[in-house]
């Protein structure tokens, strides 16, 4: 990994998606902003635009009406950039893969880094899950 | 008013127009109407005795479409169902109550867009749930669609 | 004549982008008109629920909305209680009712949160989701996941509330309501949120019988409906609780209804731990029979309704799932025509909608031009509340 990614690290801009889910994934993301959790204190910061954010985070199972506008966000995202999958939603449709409306899983749309599974994370799996990828960058040449 | 009551009162103004009643116990009971009677009973049940509308379910029979308008009445607690069997499958019709109750503005789109059935008088029955890009004539929940079975080594 | 323009309004979290969820025609600042087209969050669950069979399908409905966990397995498996006409033991009915009420407690809470957030209370969010975060150890504990519980099964409840955690449980209420007490002033005695939410977005009762609205939404317009009284289940027809109602039909009322509820929750909670009577909790029932069946119960945001028809095999011919925001949902409509735009946010608030319980919004219009985002919406809204404040002098 770059240099302009090591740096990334150091307080992730995240900007959250959700294509289609239960809001589960997206109250305990929420949560995690909140006093208890807190992730602000790593520098991990939720914004308002794509075009701020180092970090894609999707939620839910890739509606149809949603797929387009992923791929839309992933490209006008700033490299370099991550994709977190968020729950199991995220990383492979969970439960609704069999449903009518909805699209490929999200690894297949665009390429994700870090899958969180689990229906919802628990916020300790998210703070986990982004000290990995943390490490997984900082450590990969 | 109990459930004998509201069964015995529909009998009275409906009378030969009620095709069955099944009384389950005394908390549902369910009334099989002809599908133009609908308005009538909605008006009747909703407007005079003024028990709540809770919502509408299509179901596919196979030979009919049929469905279920569910109300309940909060103060004897119950639910009475009617049900409305439609037989021609291929251009299914029914009587919009929307004149009768805005809360059933929804649902008859709902189920005109998964099941096909038009409500006649509803001049929105525009797409509510399904994509832009759905195809025409092709309704999810009639048991005749199934649903793609995806190979994921594709892509 | 005058221009019309239309108004974005952006996705119930803030953080969460999806655009086009409401287009409101305004007029000025005033909102004339808004449509309605969903579908973002349509996963077609009614159809995965006709594939699996009837243990499966209470995992799928748990997660048609996170929030409201509990509610939609409760309804479900009444449904198919009421099919088979199988008998619950006393325990597991009780514990069914603790379950239900923990979850109003978490969700009125959250929704208190978010409600202070779209007025510019912050503080009231960061401090309303940090003492929501008591009721979730309590889950955590009992039930072992903070969110999709997975307590419920036909028969009864998958699992046992032991000896040891009704202190915990009762310790951690008290810390509960001694918080809830401190926002329950924060928020009612506030002058400033007095002129900010009441007259605003008002539902009269006619109106909320005609759209037939559930829940807080129509009891604070003075509908005095409640299904846990009404139509009787779980323990709720064995401890003693009120049903609050108010009538002025605005966001102020939604607000106190919902505050007031939380009291109510808690002492149910208390007496039913209190009379918790041994035994077993699960009838163990073997087979569902053909026929048709219907549950109800009251989910935070009003009633949950499902319609399950079987025909002896192992998977439902029919599910039908009603959440109470798809009844709830058209009264907006009608309560925010007529009022500022800067007010849209807080009177859709107001209704506790749970998007993935009815799918997203999308309001159509003739033209398309954009001229807020929601960020922007937020802002007004937030912006109102200083003004506000300080033509008030504080």
């Amino acid at each position: 990994m770059g240099f302009r990614e090591k740096i990334l690290t150091r307080s992730l801009y995240v900007f959250h998606v959700s294509s289609g889910s239960c809001n589960n994934c997206d109250i305990e993301l929420l949560d995690c902003l909140t006093p208890r959790y807190d992730l602000e204190r790593f520098g991990i910061v939720l914004v308002g635009s794509v075009k701020h954010a180092d970090a894609l985070l999707c939620t839910g199972s890739t509606n149809r009406m949603c797929v387009p506008r992923i791929k839309l966000l992933y490209e006008q995202m700033p490299k370099p950039g991550f994709v977190i999958a968020w729950g199991a939603c995220g990383s492979s449709r969970g439960l609704f893969k069999d449903s009518y409306n909805t699209g490929a899983p999200l690894d297949e749309i665009i390429p994700v880094d870090l899958y969180i599974p689990g229906c919802p994370p628990k916020p300790e799996a998210v703070i986990g899950g982004i000290k990995k990828l943390v490490e997984k960058i900082n450590t990969t040449r | 008013m109990t459930i004998d009551e509201i069964l015995q009162k529909l009998q009275e103004r409906f009378g030969s127009n009620i095709l069955k009643v099944y009384k389950k116990n005394d908390k549902r009971a369910y009334v099989d109407i002809y599908p133009k009677d609908i308005v009538e009973f909605t008006k009747y049940i909703f407007k005079d005795l003024g028990l709540r509308f809770n919502i509408a379910s299509a179901v596919d029979d196979f030979d009919a479409l049929e469905i279920l308008y569910h109300f309940a009445d909060d103060a004897s607690g119950y639910v009475i169902s009617l049900r409305a069997l439609i037989k021609e499958r291929e251009d299914p019709h029914i009587d919009t109550i929307t004149t009768v109750t805005k809360s059933a503005w929804w649902i008859e789109r709902e189920i005109h867009e998964l099941f096909g059935i038009h409500f006649d008088g509803n001049k929105d029955l525009r797409p509510l749930l399904l994509p832009d890009d759905w195809p025409q004539g092709v309704y999810p929940l009639r048991k005749n669609f199934v649903v793609p079975k995806r190979d994921s080594r594709k892509s | 004549m005058s221009h019309k323009a239309h108004i974005p309004i952006g996705p119930y979290h803030p953080l969460q982008e999806e655009p086009e969820f409401y287009k409101l025609v305004v007029d000025g600042e005033k909102v004339v008109d808004v449509d309605v087209r969903i579908g973002w969050n349509h996963r077609g669950i009614e159809k995965i629920s006709e594939s699996k069979s009837f243990d499966q399908s209470i995992f799928i409905v748990e997660r048609i909305c996170g929030i409201c966990s509990s509610s939609h397995p409760i309804t479900c498996v009444q449904a198919l209680e009421d099919l088979g006409g199988i008998k619950v033991p006393e325990r597991a009915l009780y514990i069914r009712s603790i379950v239900q009420e923990l979850e109003r407690l978490h969700s009125h809470m959250l929704w208190l949160g978010l409600a202070g957030h779209f007025i510019g209370y912050n503080t009231v969010f960061m401090w309303g989701w940090k003492y929501r975060e008591p009721i979730c150890d309590i889950m955590e504990t009992v039930t072992g996941n903070r969110q999709n519980y997975a307590m419920l099964k036909v028969g009864g409840v998958r699992r046992d509330i032991e000896k040891e955690h009704v202190s915990y449980i009762l310790t951690r209420l008290d810390e509960f309501t001694r918080h809830l007490d401190m926002l329950r002033g924060v928020v009612l005695d506030d002058p400033v949120l007095h002129a900010r939410l009441k007259g605003v977005g008002i539902l009269t009762k006619d109106e909320a019988i005609d759209y037939a609205a559930l829940g807080p939404t129509a009891r604070a317009s003075g509908v005095d409906i409640d299904v846990r009284r009404d139509h009787p289940y779980a323990a709720y027809d064995r401890v003693k609780w009120n049903v609050i109602t108010e009538t002025a039909g605005d966001v102020f009322a939604k607000t106190v209804v919902r505050i007031l509820e939380m009291y109510e929750s808690v002492g149910i909670i208390r007496q039913c731990l209190d009379r918790l009577p041994n035994g077993e909790i699960d009838s163990n029932p073997k087979d569902i029979l053909p026929g048709e069946g219907i549950g109800q119960a009251e989910a935070p945001r009003g009633e949950c309704f499902h319609y399950i028809k079987s025909d002896g095999t192992n998977s439902p011919v029919r599910h039908k799932v009603r959440a109470p925001t798809y009844m709830n949902f058209p009264t907006f409509r009608h309560t925010v025509v007529g009022q500022t735009v800067s007010d849209a946010t807080i009177i859709l608030a107001a209704i506790d909608p749970c998007y993935c319980c009815t799918e997203r919004m999308l309001i159509v219009d003739r033209k398309d031009k954009e001229l807020f985002g929601v960020q922007e919406l937020i802002r007004m809204s937030q912006d109102k509340t200083k003004s506000i404040k300080e033509s008030m002098g504080f």
